[in-house]
């Protein structure tokens, strides 16, 4: 009837935009490197498996919607008494689970291999790059070219980037479709991701995860360079960029949005926020709405001052794999 | 809700309702289970971030601990004399029993209350650290069961005194005996792996 | 206590303004149309104080469609928002506080209430009972959701709205990045609304395990009362861990602790797992009753029995079990390791397998039967096609690696909205269309109920297919504006044509409503589409008492098999006994007043108030602890009076209306 018709249309819809798309030009099926490419793989896998279960289902309930309708004919027909076939049943566990088992080692294979520098590049040395995303800007740092940028970063392409995740703030997500997947950044922890660019160009990166007024606006460029451009650039950057500083540092953290900005050094230098103390740059009372009952704010001591006879120890709250407090095995033997 | 009273079977399961609430009851503790399970892992995932602040080994009091975990688990088990009394009929001694095990009941919550109040002296509050929350949270909520069981256990006792022992207030007395060795238990699981495994590690 | 009252309204949006003076005018119009009316005691005495399982539904139903209109119109704001690059309609804050009202409107307040309801009516009705176990506790349950919808609802005009989206995620809905007093309306209407859930599933559990009539095994028991029953289970084993999440949320916001924040070492993830352990298993909590309204609206409709039952029960069992085990599906990119991820993945997968059983099993239902295309049916079949895209989308998103792709973008919005509105909206429609009559003795008009299914279907098709397209090319969820470069704009005003197309729809449904409550028929049977479970055997609307004389059940489709063997007893005043049943009680309702003030308070942060409106709540309790109300017994007279009134008509009457 109607019903079946309806979705006959939208099978057609769906299957004649998804199918074309090896042609479209959606981000996601438009991969600039290896990362995104096979998780497109995955993608285009498990779309022929859905195509091919939707339709069938789609078949047999537009069948069997069509072939028992009720019509003037059959107005005395009344249905047999029957309760069940358990073949047929097994049958329809089994084809799921088939099916299942079928998607799933391809999805195990690329969840392990995410994990690792891109097949093809292992020996190439992956350039690491410090991502710390805050209200709402991304700041990049290259520890080993001593340089930060904020809200766009250069790399060269072809070579693995280790991007190393951390937030002085909410928790975020870093995004950059043409090159891979996305990973949060919380504080207090690092994250990590491996992306290479096939070719130099210039993609959009930005936060997926909601974090608050700015966050719509929350992206950035990335721009892949040769490596001869990319070192060029670091030189630049080295000769003519200013310094930051703490006080400039602080005051960048604030919820705001920066166009872009680069320096001569990196905030690395004394605070990593994957390791603790983001607390001490968090300002609520900027958070303050426009409307709306105000809330208490609570006053948190800064760890600095923070000096009692557990201070040292425990002030360096690691990330996810925290250390135990073994260290005080001997000091309590007294209880 | 029909009122057939089937007298083969002990009072308190002797009415169709009755047997309800019971299985009810049973059913909420289950959900009682999930509540405390929850708290016991969120200590678990927060019990050694003590972000500069006290730890387990400075604050806790092993005497004191035990002692409260005696006059616990002597509460149940006069709980369950009581429970006993009443499947004898005996209004009395039953009485005498559920007063006893309220003692003991205050008593622990005395204690416990003289706890907090010492870690709060020493400048362990719930705002130190996440360790501290965790820990002020699971036992707070531990304790204020046990105060809102002898809050209930008065309202009970005394509407044994205004009707003596009939299905109801016996279902009530069995269906407060049942929340009773529950908290019990869960001061156990308390014990073991704050108190103990605390001052272990 | 000095309060800066242009803060405690909500000011300075026009739209707000609106909304408070709308508020206003109709709380003083109802007020006066019940005095004028002289129903004050009438709402007191049948529906305030009520303890009868089939009024709750109803008031629950009244709640979830006036939720579902508040919902509805964030969903609107936020269509009309996106509906083309770079509006100032919204501003980001606005849109903040509307996509989260409208996630927790929609899932707690409305497909909850609109569930419960349906269960409160049907499930003892369909099991032969006279009420639940416990109808007090029911009538209390009912007033903490309506308590906990009231002040989540106000929060728009009074205080400021919650503004870190339904799942609230820490540290943004701390203190630390949201000060505002907003969040706190979260923690706590959540808070006394899942109290009144969680007792709703003790009860329900109890009522399914004791109170089935005589002859019905759990085997024999209709489709809708398995998944209640299931459903229930999973209430109990999850409502918990979110009533902890909330209370450790409100700990942090109000009292300063260090649970979820940056400072204190608290741990932000944490709450994302406490968070998704109860949610997940929710989204299990609503759409398993739905699929059971969808196995009563086939089999009925198809006029065969469900096929292979069995396989049902054990699909909805698994489906429990496995709801349990796939919460880290929603933070596959938290930098779990592989091995996790992986697991997760494989478990999410597995759901798709009872799932598929069941989507099978319903098609077989219909195979060889005579499908009678009412609007009821219609929604049941719509279900199929649209939940199909909704569950593959879904296997996509279980492949973690894949998910790397999708997560946070409107490929994901549009998942969940092809797996919530197929498969709880549209079962909840085609619940209202075929237990209306048991509820209020008249048919909703079939024509306009067509009307009302074409539109809504259409539009919902519309609004949501262009997200699949629109999160493959980049677009994030819960952004409020997006640059004409992107090149969403297109598919994006798509969408909001959809949503209007959608409200249409919506709107036709009130609109059949009030028709047929004008207008319908009330010259029909007890068993207007010639169904096949309990409820029918009786009148329509149900007498307070349920069932004069308790049936005996010998097979699964009691009913049924009774109408074929011609087993249906006339009335034999001999038979007839006196009916016990519970009275009627304030208690409920005091308790849900004093929560919502106490929670009020809290909400404020002014914490002795709080504690002192909570002696309150302890006095309701202490009342209750020394109420004996034994109920009373309603009268042979009386019952074989309404008995023959409803008995003696059958012939003649309007019947299998179609």
């Amino acid at each position: 009837m109607k019903a079946s018709k309806l979705s006959l249309v939208l099978t057609t819809l769906l299957g004649a935009v998804l199918l074309s798309g090896c042609e479209n030009n959606m981000v996601v099926f438009q991969p600039q490197g290896p990362a995104a490419r096979s998780i497109l793989d995955l993608i285009n896998f498990s779309l022929v498996m859905m195509f091919a279960i939707i339709i069938i289902v789609f078949a047999l309930f537009g069948f069997i919607v069509w072939k028992y309708r009720e019509k003037k004919e059959n107005l005395d027909y009344e249905p047999p008494e029957e309760h069940g076939n358990t073949v047929l049943e097994i049958i329809w566990t089994l084809i799921p689970i088939i099916i299942v088992v079928a998607l799933t080692i391809p999805t195990v294979k690329t969840i392990y291999a995410l994990d690792k520098i891109p097949k093809g590049y292992e020996e190439k040395e992956p350039l690491v790059v410090n991502v710390t995303s805050a209200d709402w800007k991304w700041i990049f740092s290259y520890p080993e070219q001593g340089i930060e940028t904020v809200n766009y970063v250069n790399i060269p392409e072809d070579r693995p980037i280790d991007f190393r995740l951390t937030s002085a703030s909410t928790m975020q997500s870093f995004w950059i479709p043409s090159l891979g997947g996305q990973k949060y950044s919380m504080a207090n922890a690092e994250t990590q991701l491996y992306l290479v660019a096939d070719n130099p160009g210039s993609y959009m990166g930005r936060n997926t995860n909601f974090n608050g007024k700015g966050y719509a606006e929350m992206e950035f460029e990335v721009q892949s360079q040769t490596q001869k451009d990319f070192d060029k650039w670091v030189k630049e950057v080295k000769a003519t960029a200013p310094k930051l500083s703490e006080k400039e540092y602080e005051k960048m953290l604030e919820p705001s949005h920066l166009g872009r900005k680069t320096f001569s050094n990196t905030h690395l230098d004394w605070v990593d926020h994957s390791k603790g103390q983001s607390q001490n740059y968090i300002k609520p009372e900027l958070y303050k709405r426009e409307h709306g009952y105000p809330g208490k704010i609570f006053k948190e001591e800064k760890l600095e001052t923070d000096h009692n006879q557990h201070g040292t120890d425990h002030s360096q709250h690691g990330n996810m794999n925290e250390e135990t407090n073994d260290s005080h095995g001997g000091e309590h033997n007294g209880h | 809700m029909s009122a057939k009273i089937d007298t083969a079977l002990p009072l308190e399961y002797q009415t169709e309702q009755n047997r309800m609430n019971i299985l009810g009851f049973w059913i909420f503790l289950g959900a009682e289970i999930v509540l405390f399970a929850t708290l016991f892992g969120v200590y678990g995932v927060l019990g050694h971030r003590h972000a500069g602040g006290p730890m387990q080994q400075d604050l806790f009091i092993i005497k004191d601990v035990m002692i409260q975990t005696m006059l616990l688990l002597t509460s149940s088990f006069t709980m369950g004399i009581a429970i006993f009394e009443m499947r004898r009929h005996q209004l009395k001694g039953m009485l005498v029993w559920l007063v006893i095990t309220l003692l003991l009941g205050g008593g622990f919550l005395y204690m416990e209350i003289q706890e907090f109040t010492h870690y709060v002296h020493q400048g362990a509050t719930m705002q130190t650290s996440a360790f501290l929350s965790s820990f002020f949270v699971l036992l707070g909520t531990h304790g204020l069961h046990v105060t809102l069981g002898i809050g209930w256990a008065v309202l009970l006792i005394i509407q044994l005194l205004q009707r003596g022992l009939t299905p109801v207030t016996a279902r009530k007395t069995f269906i407060i005996g049942l929340y009773w060795h529950f908290l019990d238990v869960v001061w156990i699981f308390i014990f073991t792996f704050v108190y103990l495994a605390g001052l272990v590690s | 206590m000095g309060i800066n009252w242009s803060e405690f309204f909500v000011t300075g949006d026009p739209l707000i303004l609106a909304s408070q003076i709308a508020i206003v005018l109709t709380s003083v119009g109802a007020v006066a149309a019940l005095t004028y009316f002289k129903k004050w005691k009438w709402l007191w005495k049948d529906w305030l104080t009520t303890v009868d399982h089939k009024k709750i539904g109803i008031l629950y139903i009244l709640v979830g469609i006036l939720m579902f209109f508040r919902g509805g119109v964030d969903g609107l704001m936020m269509r009309a928002q996106t509906s083309v690059p770079e509006n100032t309609f919204l501003d980001a804050q606005h849109y903040n506080e509307v996509f989260t009202t409208h996630g927790v409107v929609m899932i707690l307040f409305v497909a909850m209430p609109l569930l419960i309801g349906v269960m409160n009516f049907v499930v003892p009705l369909q099991i032969g009972a006279r009420d639940v176990a416990f109808p007090q506790l029911n009538a209390l349950s009912f007033w903490l959701t309506f308590s906990g919808a009231m002040l989540f609802n106000i929060s728009f005009v009074i205080g400021g709205s919650p503004d870190a989206g339904w799942t609230s995620y820490f540290p943004l809905a701390g203190k630390e990045f949201s000060p505002g007093i907003g969040n706190n309306f979260y923690a706590v209407a959540l808070q006394i609304a899942g109290a009144g859930t969680l007792m709703s599933g003790i009860n329900f559990v109890v009522t399914i395990l004791k109170m089935r009539i005589k002859g019905m095994t759990m085997l024999k028991m209709p489709m809708f009362t398995w998944t209640s029953f299931i459903t229930s289970i999973i209430i109990v084993a999850s409502f918990p861990i979110f009533t902890v999440a909330l209370a450790l949320m409100t700990f942090d916001r109000i009292f300063g602790t260090h649970f979820f924040t940056i400072s204190g070492g608290g741990m932000d993830m944490l709450w994302a797992n406490l968070f998704w352990l109860w949610g997940h298993p929710e989204v299990y909590i609503v759409v398993l009753p739905a699929f059971g309204i969808l196995s009563e609206v086939i089999s009925t409709f198809a006029r065969k029995t469900l096929y292979g039952y069995k396989s049902m029960v054990i699909s909805i069992t698994l489906i429990a079990v496995l709801s349990m085990l796939v919460w880290v599906h929603h933070f596959f990119t938290m930098g779990n390791s592989s091995a996790a991820n992986s697991f997760f993945s494989i478990t999410t997968m597995m759901i798709a397998i009872p799932t598929g059983v069941k989507v099978f099993n319903w098609l077989f239902t219909m195979r060889k039967g005579r499908i009678k295309f009412t609007t009821a049916m219609l929604w049941a079949l719509a279900f199929v096609p649209n939940f199909v895209i909704g569950g593959v989308t879904g296997v996509m998103l279980a492949m973690a690696a894949a998910d790397y792709q999708y997560h946070n973008t409107l490929f994901l919005v549009a998942h969940f909205h092809y797996v919530l509105i197929p498969g709880v909206v549209f079962p909840l429609f085609a619940a209202f269309y075929y237990w209306w009559p048991k509820m209020f003795g008249y048919i909703l008009n079939e024509k306009i109920g067509k009307w009302h299914f074409w539109l809504f279907t259409i539009g919902f098709n519309l609004t949501f297919m262009p997200m699949f397209f629109l999160g493959l090319d980049g677009a994030v969820r819960r952004a409020y504006t997006y640059s004409e470069e992107t090149g969403f704009g297109p598919l994006m005003l798509t969408s909001a044509i959809g949503a209007i197309i959608l409200a249409a729809g919506f709107a036709v449904l009130v609109y059949n409503i009030y028709w047929s409550a004008r207008y319908a028929d009330r010259n029909i049977s007890n068993d207007p589409w010639d169904a096949r479970t309990l409820e029918w055997a009786t009148a329509s609307p149900v007498q307070h008492y349920n069932f004069a004389v308790l049936p005996e059940v010998k097979s699964l489709d009691a009913f049924w098999h009774m109408k074929k063997n011609n087993e249906i007893k006339t009335l034999n005043e001999d038979e007839i006994e006196e009916i016990h049943m519970p009275s009627n009680t304030w208690i409920p309702f005091y308790m849900g007043n004093v929560f919502l003030v106490a929670g009020f308070f809290l909400v404020f942060e002014w914490t002795i108030a709080a504690a002192i409106a909570s002696i309150g709540i302890f006095a309701g309790l202490i009342f209750r602890s020394f109420d004996y109300d034994e109920g009373f017994h309603v009268h042979k007279d009386e019952i074989i009076k309404t008995e023959s009134s409803w008995r003696n008509v059958g012939k003649g009457v309007k019947n299998h209306v179609s």
